[in-house]
């Protein structure tokens, strides 16, 4: 057993990943656990959007304020993350005017910089937007790469001594005295990085105190501890499409309601969402309703949707929380403020601390004051610098411009690397052996998927998030086969088979809900590559190869016997 | 002057080239429209007719196993003999370029994924690499060419075949970009660029240097299959006499260059029966009187030409080469309309696991046993147009190994019973 730690982070989400980088900052020994990969509960399924806070500033200016001045922070500190889009709140001529003139007063006073477009001067900036424009206010909406975010901030807090370890779900919080003393996980594969075929071991870790950052699912990890923690997960969809047809973020402006953002990124524009309570964050339906509403609906915003391809779509579940009592029928109006719940207070569990609801764009400022409570239990006075030391990738941006040519690969390669990397590049790219392009769709080289190995072991749902490789318009086809080489022979063939099937399961799950046109005729390419001309769709039980053709004398001197 | 033929077949892959040729052999005029890239140049160049029925166990003998298929797949609907005799008009056409006419057995090829697959006719250049011919192997990739990892292959085949596999990377020898398109490297081998010019050492000398001190005791030498592409006898030739062991080409793609020399052959193979061949032109609609086909619009850009003909063939592909398309709405054949069965609810076209019986892979129309398909009630949606290759239905070729048994079979009677029933 591992000396203890003085705290023990459950959730490798953004909030969780923020929080051991805080801690682990300010020289706190930090150990975080996650049941999956990170991000692999509603971290990576969100839309990307860094909020400026006009999406709240009606309804909630509390979490506005906070969003204006975290997203000016993550601008600062994870620039390679983040992409300036802007964004619009966009009225069409049936929407109500009394709201937009709500929407604008809201975000001067939360201190939002909003400027109020006519129809023309909007379709000039989104040229694909309805000709139904009435008006628009523009605001400094972002969007941002949530895996990236989230692992820049594991790799750091790992850079300042924590330990993370992925697919280690908590399988019992340990209780003595009636206090937390630490939590026992299961190692799926043993400690360290994750192996397919490595038996799996359970080990407890002991903690000064434990933080429950599990969003969605605190509510069972209070259960272990014998606490109630009243999490209302919410399902929403979202939806990629195949091109960005807009490079600002648009919101519909009307109150709220379901598919009403397009949010740019990377190549591609990410629709959302639907607002519907669920029992359970891992089992719910995925329904058809939701991925026919987005089209239908958002295609009133942007007509060019309803005809263009749509290459998956996946679902998050918000991390929803309200005081007991409070009893808000409607998912949409519960706060989307967050809560932290001093364990010791209200139930008279110390040693642990559960942090539920917020939002993702201020996962920064919630890991700024669980940090500085669970300071201020084990009395330590360091101070928090998260808003001052940029992530790792974001440290000098001056440099990137000199990458572009470099490492042998073709401009547009080059820069959509360096865009990836940030400041990383070099590290990264400059290697010895030739750098050849594995995924072509998001033109991701060799050298980036060994490098995401390297951090992820035989995990290449884990490279994906870290790389894109597997993320564009084939979804795999051409190139998880490809990835899974880049294991071998650091990994035996056993292994990358089984790491290989994970990926295209994965990848299927979400292309599964784009089945038709372009879709559906990708996905059947994908069948067939995988299963005729790869055949890798079963493993032949082959009872005696010497039953079959084995060829005629002459074939066996190959070229030399052919006849014309 | 109007556009005239007695068979107008629509669709370039090998369903259309073998309804055209075999209409032009029984002596009708013949004319071929082909819009996009054919799938050929993707498909590995192998040639399944059926590997899997039911388990895991691939066929040995697949003409003894079509009779097990069920009454609506496409061999049920044209026979066992229309099977064999597709396979005889194809061993005629590939001579010199294809293996395995010599039997009716299956054989059994590795593939780039490292796994066997039956297969009935192999390009000569991978004749040499059976896996059900018991050799020592060794397989070489290359540094640059991602698709295929020779160790992991080789590593794969090793534990399921019984003989050994060794598989190593080396450099492509020569110069090139770190993302070089493989057809780039075939050129290379195709015209044996020279790499140092004082001692004359071309590209394909080379590799033979690079490889020989991985052979050890293997008695034959696999590489992916960018062994040339015009050349690429020659290029095998120069490697075997180099390295004194048989070479071939594991097959892959795409893009596929075994794929891209049987297009070659079908193209020639029509133009010597014939057939008048145009590519690049979509046809848009089809003009029909009582029932008839009287003629199809094909798109010419500026405007829409009718290409009459007394009889036609539908061979435009599955859902891979938009044979079959379908909305959110539904499944359709996009130039004839023609029904295609389906699920009505768009959530039941696929299973939730990746390699399950996946429905949408079965999509397709369904034909009569003229190979005319048919509408909601079972009545031929025209008397004159017959269906072929992998726009039919009710059949799962990648799960069965059954693609081009199917497009060769239900081509060449759909062109026979076009020429028979020209008025």
């Amino acid at each position: 057993m591992a000396d203890p730690v003085d705290v023990l982070v459950v959730g490798g989400g953004s909030t969780g990943c923020g929080i051991a980088r805080d801690l682990a900052m300010r020289g706190l020994s930090v150990t975080l656990v996650e049941q999956g990969n990170l991000t692999h509960g509603t971290t990576g399924r969100m839309h990307g959007l860094l909020h400026s806070g006009g999406r709240y500033a009606v309804s909630d200016q509390a979490s506005a304020r906070e969003c204006i001045e975290e997203n000016r922070v993550l601008r600062d500190i994870a620039g390679h993350c983040v992409e300036t889009t802007g964004g619009l709140f966009v009225q069409l001529e049936d929407d109500p005017d009394e709201y937009f003139e709500q929407k604008l007063e809201g975000c001067r006073e939360c201190d939002i910089p909003a400027e109020v477009l006519t129809a023309e001067e909007a379709r000039e900036r989104e040229p694909y937007l309805t000709r139904e424009v009435k008006r628009a206010i523009a605001v400094p909406d972002g969007a941002v790469d949530p895996f990236r975010l989230c692992v820049a901030n594991a790799a750091d807090a790992v850079e300042h001594g924590a330990r993370v370890e992925t697919h280690a779900p908590v399988t019992d919080v340990l209780v003595e005295g009636g206090e937390v003393i630490g939590v026992e996980v299961e190692h799926e594969s043993g400690p360290g990085k994750r192996v397919h075929t490595k038996p799996g071991t359970t080990e407890e870790i002991r903690a000064d105190h434990v933080i429950n950052a599990t969003g969605a699912w605190a509510g069972r990890v209070g259960e272990m501890a014998g606490v109630d923690v009243e999490v209302r997960p919410s399902k929403g969809v979202m939806m990629i499409m195949n091109v960005r047809q807009v490079d600002t973020v648009v919101n519909r402006c009307r109150p709220k309601g379901d598919a009403d953002i397009v949010v740019p990124h990377e190549t591609t524009a990410i629709l959302g969402t639907t607002d519907v309570e669920v029992e359970d964050p891992e089992d719910y339906p995925e329904e058809r309703w939701e991925v026919d509403l987005m089209i239908e609906t958002l295609s009133q915003l942007v007509p060019i949707l309803s005809e263009a391809r749509t290459i998956r779509s996946f679902w998050g579940v918000r991390p929803l929380y309200e005081p007991p009592g409070t009893g808000t029928t409607d998912p949409t109006d519960i706060t989307r403020d967050f809560f932290l719940l001093d364990h010791e207070d209200r139930d008279s569990l110390p040693g642990m601390t559960s942090i539920v609801g917020g939002k993702f764009t201020t996962y920064r400022l919630m890991a700024e004051k669980i940090s500085d409570h669970v300071c201020e239990k084990l009395g330590v006075s360091a101070a928090c610098r998260t808003a001052e030391e940029p992530l790792p990738g974001s440290e000098d941006f001056s440099v990137l411009r000199e990458y572009m040519d470099e490492f042998g690969l073709r401009s547009p390669i080059g820069r959509r690397s360096v865009q990836r990397l940030g400041s990383r590049a070099d590290e990264v790219l400059k290697t010895a052996e030739p750098n050849p392009v594995v995924c072509d769709c998001e033109a991701v080289t060799r050298a980036e998927i060994r490098d995401a190995i390297e951090g992820a072991g035989s995990d290449l749902n884990a490279v994906r998030i870290r790389t894109r490789a597997s993320m564009g318009n084939c979804q795999g086809g051409f190139c998880c086969h490809r990835m899974a080489s880049e294991l071998h022979p650091e990994y035996d063939e056993e292994t990358v088979s089984a790491a290989w099937d994970e990926l295209v399961q994965e990848r299927w799950k979400g292309e599964r809900h784009a089945l038709w046109g372009e879709g559906l005729s990708q996905a059947a390419l994908n069948y067939q590559l995988h299963g005729t001309t790869m055949s890798l769709d079963r493993e032949p039980a082959v009872a005696d190869f010497a039953a079959f053709d084995s060829g005629t004398e002459t074939a066996t001197d190959g070229g030399k016997s052919d006849g014309d | 002057m109007a556009i005239e033929s007695d068979v107008l077949v629509i669709g370039g892959g090998l369903a259309g080239a073998s309804a055209a040729i075999e209409a032009a052999r029984g002596g009708a005029s013949a004319r071929l429209v082909t819009h996009k890239e054919n799938t050929l140049r993707n498909a590995s160049g192998l040639i399944d007719v059926l590997g899997y029925h039911g388990s895991d166990e691939p066929i040995v003998e697949p003409f003894e196993a079509i009779p097990d298929l069920p009454d609506h797949h496409p061999y049920r609907k044209v026979g066992v003999d229309a099977v064999r005799e597709s396979l005889a008009l194809f061993d005629e056409i590939t001579e010199g370029l294809y293996e395995g006419g010599h039997t009716e057995t299956n054989a059994l090829s590795p593939t780039y994924g490292g796994r066997v697959k039956p297969t009935s006719r192999y390009p000569k250049s991978a004749a040499a690499g059976l896996a059900s011919r018991a050799e020592d192997t060794l397989l070489v990739g290359f540094e640059t060419v991602t698709t295929f990892d020779a160790p992991l292959s080789a590593e794969r085949l090793d534990s399921s075949v019984p003989f050994e596999v060794r598989g190593v990377t080396i450099p492509f020898p020569g110069e090139f970009r770190a993302d070089a398109r493989i057809t780039r490297l075939a050129r290379a081998l195709d015209a044996d660029e020279l790499l140092d010019r004082e001692n004359r050492t071309g590209t394909r000398e080379a590799l033979a240097e690079r490889v020989s001190e991985h052979l050890g005791d293997a008695k034959r030498i696999g590489f992916p299959a960018i062994l040339g592409d015009e050349e690429h006898r020659e290029v095998r030739e120069t490697l075997e006499d180099e390295l004194g062991v048989p070479v071939f080409e594991v097959p892959m793609g795409p893009p596929s260059l075994p794929g891209m020399r049987l297009e070659d052959r079908l193209y020639e193979a029509l133009e010597t029966e014939g057939v008048r061949v145009e590519s690049g032109n979509p046809v848009v609609g089809y003009t029909a009187d009582e029932g008839r086909i009287t003629a199809v619009s094909v798109d010419r850009g500026r405007r829409e030409i009718p290409y009459h003909a007394d009889q036609f063939v539908l061979a435009t592909g599955g859902l891979v080469g938009k044979g079959i398309d379908s909305t959110r709405e539904g499944v359709f054949e996009p130039v004839f309309d023609c029904h295609v069965p389906q699920p009505e609810e768009r959530y039941e076209w696929f299973h939730d696991e990746a390699f399950d019986d996946q429905p949408y892979a079965r999509f397709g129309v369904a034909v009569d046993d003229d190979l005319r398909p048919l509408d909601p009630e079972g009545d031929p949606e025209f008397s004159n147009l017959r269906a072929a290759g992998a726009v039919l239905g009710g059949y799962d070729m990648a799960r069965e190994k059954s693609a081009s048994g199917v497009s060769l079979s239900t081509g060449q009677v759909a062109g026979r019973n076009a020429n028979e029933d020209l008025q």
